[in-house]
């Protein structure tokens, strides 16, 4: 994998979010440095939502932060309705926010416990609107009823009186008040139990469509990204291997990693079967990535061109875009047909 | 106790009868496990299954004889391992229950390993222990089961701390230590939750090997019903501290009975579904767990529930058509009376507890 290259970007008048060359190192904790994310590139376009998924470790919530300049990028850029927001500073960049907003995975400890759920809300209007107090208000008692909790009850209470499932319900709310542009979602539903999953998966799927979002969905769940998401993006320590649509890139997918992924998941049926490990080992330290691709050390098609030459993404099939030197076009051919046709 | 069931009951290795886990709470009384009834044949692996607050984990704990001090088991409660009542092993003697015919896995790796002693020291303490090994033919051991749950390099991470090990190495490790003594009984708690999926994979397919080479039985306890379904046995469906169903795997699944296995099933997104598919979501939340009132815990949430399930609480009782298939419900799926309750809360668009009942959603399973 190995994932520099624009050949998934597309070019077109409704792309909102555009991700070039993204690049976030750090410093370790032994000194060490650190490469989150390595030259990263993908686009939104309006009203799309972008599955981001891999392992821990892959860089997907480091990808998030660097969109959301929680701290801005190493390096790279990041345009949001044709906005450079690396570029801006200070009060620029807050007015900016507006547009931009994201719902954490830890719905508890994302909510100041201080505060009533009305004044959580209605803070990013009051920092951002010049609307009136009762506007506010009004505003408010919208989006918490939309959100699907009790408009007369829920404003003047405070985060511990609620489930996870409600505080979770509670930051959409305060994200999406704003009337934001762009959504980004870092494993908004991990935290949850599978019964209130559905409901918040319902919901984001409700607000999507309400308000004509454009998301960017991180999970490392891949169902709940395939339920969710309208192109997928796939990364391995800091790289993407994959981008394509989401239906497609389930039914076929062209990068071994992927495949190794789709197989891992543990199907809720007892007829299914269970397939020999998909993958061996764990993830190298990024750290100290692998020369070449990123992957070969745990890939089962890997040749010595993979440790040498890294992969550019490239169109390995129509609408399809992987990161390898051997992508699955066997398996991608077949069973893909169908689905091309039926998209 | 009639010959036949004298001459199951041998066969047995683990049997819970009519287990009560209570908690005083300056909130009132949790009763985190009221009255659970389990078996396990030796070789067979039994899923829990339930969302955080179901009591499978207190119920994992009672078996184990590690539960909090503030925890009240009821009288009546029995625990059998091979027909032994473990409320009558001493303390001081647990110590030779632990490891030898009871062992654990837990969730996080981390905090299940010492983190000031490495790793083959902790395996060695445990061989020298119980099995009364040397010292060198225990350090040999450990090398042996560092290998046997795939470990690369053995001889070089024996000599490594916990904190040297990536998440997927840990959980390796704490598995080589449960099996160590090769017990009876291994009970693991969520064993793969903190797990990436891919390592994920790898574990669950170690727990099958090694259950499979031992002979030893297993209780795999988790939220997930994809990590069950292709492992288990059978399943035990817990919610609100009781059982609600429990099945041989593949019967579960095909013929499930308790409108909350149904709902659960529903609620998960599937990987075999195209994007973007409405999920069944069940409405409300879990039920806390002080205090219950005399009713079936999930009529609230429930779309087939009738003003009976408010007043009295289901007992999980046999099919009529399949002994091992249990469920404890009033109006079970798939029977007619079942059928007309969930018919007419849908036609009322409400149920006995006034929870919205929509048609399509968690009735028709997709």
């Amino acid at each position: 994998m190995a994932g520099s290259g624009t050949a998934h970007l597309r070019a077109s008048d409704d792309v909102v979010l555009d991700v070039r060359n993204l690049t976030v190192e750090y410093v370790g904790r032994r000194g060490e440095r650190v490469f989150a994310v390595s030259d990263v590139s993908f686009d939104a376009r309006r009203g799309e939502t972008v599955g981001l998924v891999g392992e821990s470790g892959c860089g997907k919530s480091s990808v998030a932060k660097a969109i959301m300049q929680l701290p801005p990028p190493t390096s790279g850029s990041v345009l949001v309705d044709g906005v450079e927001v690396t570029a801006l500073k200070g009060s620029a960049l807050r007015r900016r926010r507006d547009k931009l907003q994201m719902i954490f995975q830890d719905p508890i400890s994302s909510l100041n416990p201080l505060r009533r759920v009305k004044d959580i809300i209605a803070e990013g209007l009051r920092i951002h609107g010049e609307l009136s107090k009762g506007e506010i208000e009004t505003r408010v008692r919208t989006i918490i009823e939309r959100v699907g909790l009790d408009p007369d009850t829920a404003p003047d209470r405070r985060p511990h009186e609620f489930s996870g499932g409600q505080c979770q319900r509670i930051s959409i709310a305060r994200a999406m008040v704003l009337d934001p542009q762009v959504v980004i979602c870092d494993e908004p539903v991990s935290a949850l139990d599978v019964s209130v999953q559905a409901q918040i998966m319902n919901l984001l799927e409700e607000m999507k469509a309400r308000y004509e979002l454009t998301m960017v969905f991180i999970a490392h769940d891949l169902a709940v990204i395939k339920n969710l998401s309208d192109r997928v993006v796939v990364m391995y320590l800091g790289k993407i291997c994959e981008v394509a649509d989401s239906d497609a890139l389930f039914a076929a997918p062209l990068h071994p990693y992927t495949r190794a992924l789709i197989q891992s998941i543990p199907e809720p049926d007892p007829e299914a079967g269970i397939q020999e490990a998909a993958l061996s080992g764990d993830l190298p330290s990024p750290s100290n990535p692998p020369s070449g691709c990123r992957f070969r050390t745990r890939c089962p098609r890997v040749q010595d061109i993979c440790s040498r030459e890294e992969p550019e993404i490239r169109e390995a099939a129509p609408g399809r875009f992987a990161a390898c030197h051997f992508p699955l076009l066997e398996a991608a051919t077949a069973p893909e047909q169908g689905e091309l046709a039926s998209a | 106790m009639s010959t036949i069931e004298a001459r199951t009951a041998s066969r047995l290795l683990l049997q819970v009868r009519n287990l009560k886990v209570w908690f005083d709470t300056p909130r009132g009384l949790v009763r985190a496990v009221d009255g659970v009834d389990l078996d396990l044949r030796a070789g067979e692996t039994l899923g829990i299954v339930g969302e955080s607050g179901s009591g499978k984990s207190v119920l994992s704990r009672s078996i184990m004889k590690i539960l909090a001090p503030s925890a009240r088991v009821l009288p009546g409660s029995e625990i059998r391992l091979k027909g032994l009542d473990l409320a009558t092993v001493s303390p001081k003697q647990n110590k030779h229950l632990w490891g030898v015919d009871l062992s654990m896995v837990f969730q996080d790796p981390m905090t299940s390993l010492t983190p000031v002693l490495t790793v083959g020291a902790q395996l060695t303490e445990t061989l020298r222990f119980h099995l009364g090994l040397s010292r060198d033919q225990a350090e040999e051991e450990a090398i042996r089961l560092l290998t046997l749950v795939g470990i690369p390099e053995p001889a070089k991470r024996a000599k490594q701390y916990p904190h040297n090990l990536s998440g997927g190495m840990r959980q390796r490790v704490t598995i080589a230590l449960a099996i160590s003594c090769s017990p009876e009984l291994l009970i693991a708690d969520e064993p793969t939750t903190a797990l990436d999926v891919t390592v994920q994979h790898q574990i669950l397919n170690l727990l099958e090997r090694l259950q499979a080479d031992s002979g030893m039985g297993m209780v795999l306890i988790t939220h997930d019903l994809g990590v069950v379904a292709g492992r288990a046995d059978s399943i035990a469906v817990m919610y609100a501290g009781r059982i609600v169903e429990k099945a041989p795997t593949k019967r579960l699944f095909s013929n499930m009975r308790h409108p909350y296995t149904r709902a659960l099933i529903d609620a998960i997104p599937r990987i075999s579904h195209p994007s973007h598919t409405r999920l069944a979501s069940i409405p409300g939340r879990p039920p806390v767990l002080i205090d219950p009132p005399q009713a079936c815990g999930f009529a609230p949430r429930c779309p087939s529930a009738q003003p009976r399930c408010l007043s009295e609480t289901p007992v999980l009782e046999p099919t009529p058509i399949d002994p091992a298939h249990a469920s404890a419900c009033f109006f079970p799926l798939g029977t007619p009376a079942g059928d007309a309750a969930r018919e007419n809360n849908i036609k009322a668009g409400v149920n006995a507890a006034g929870t919205a009942v929509n048609a399509g959603e968690s009735t028709d399973g997709r």
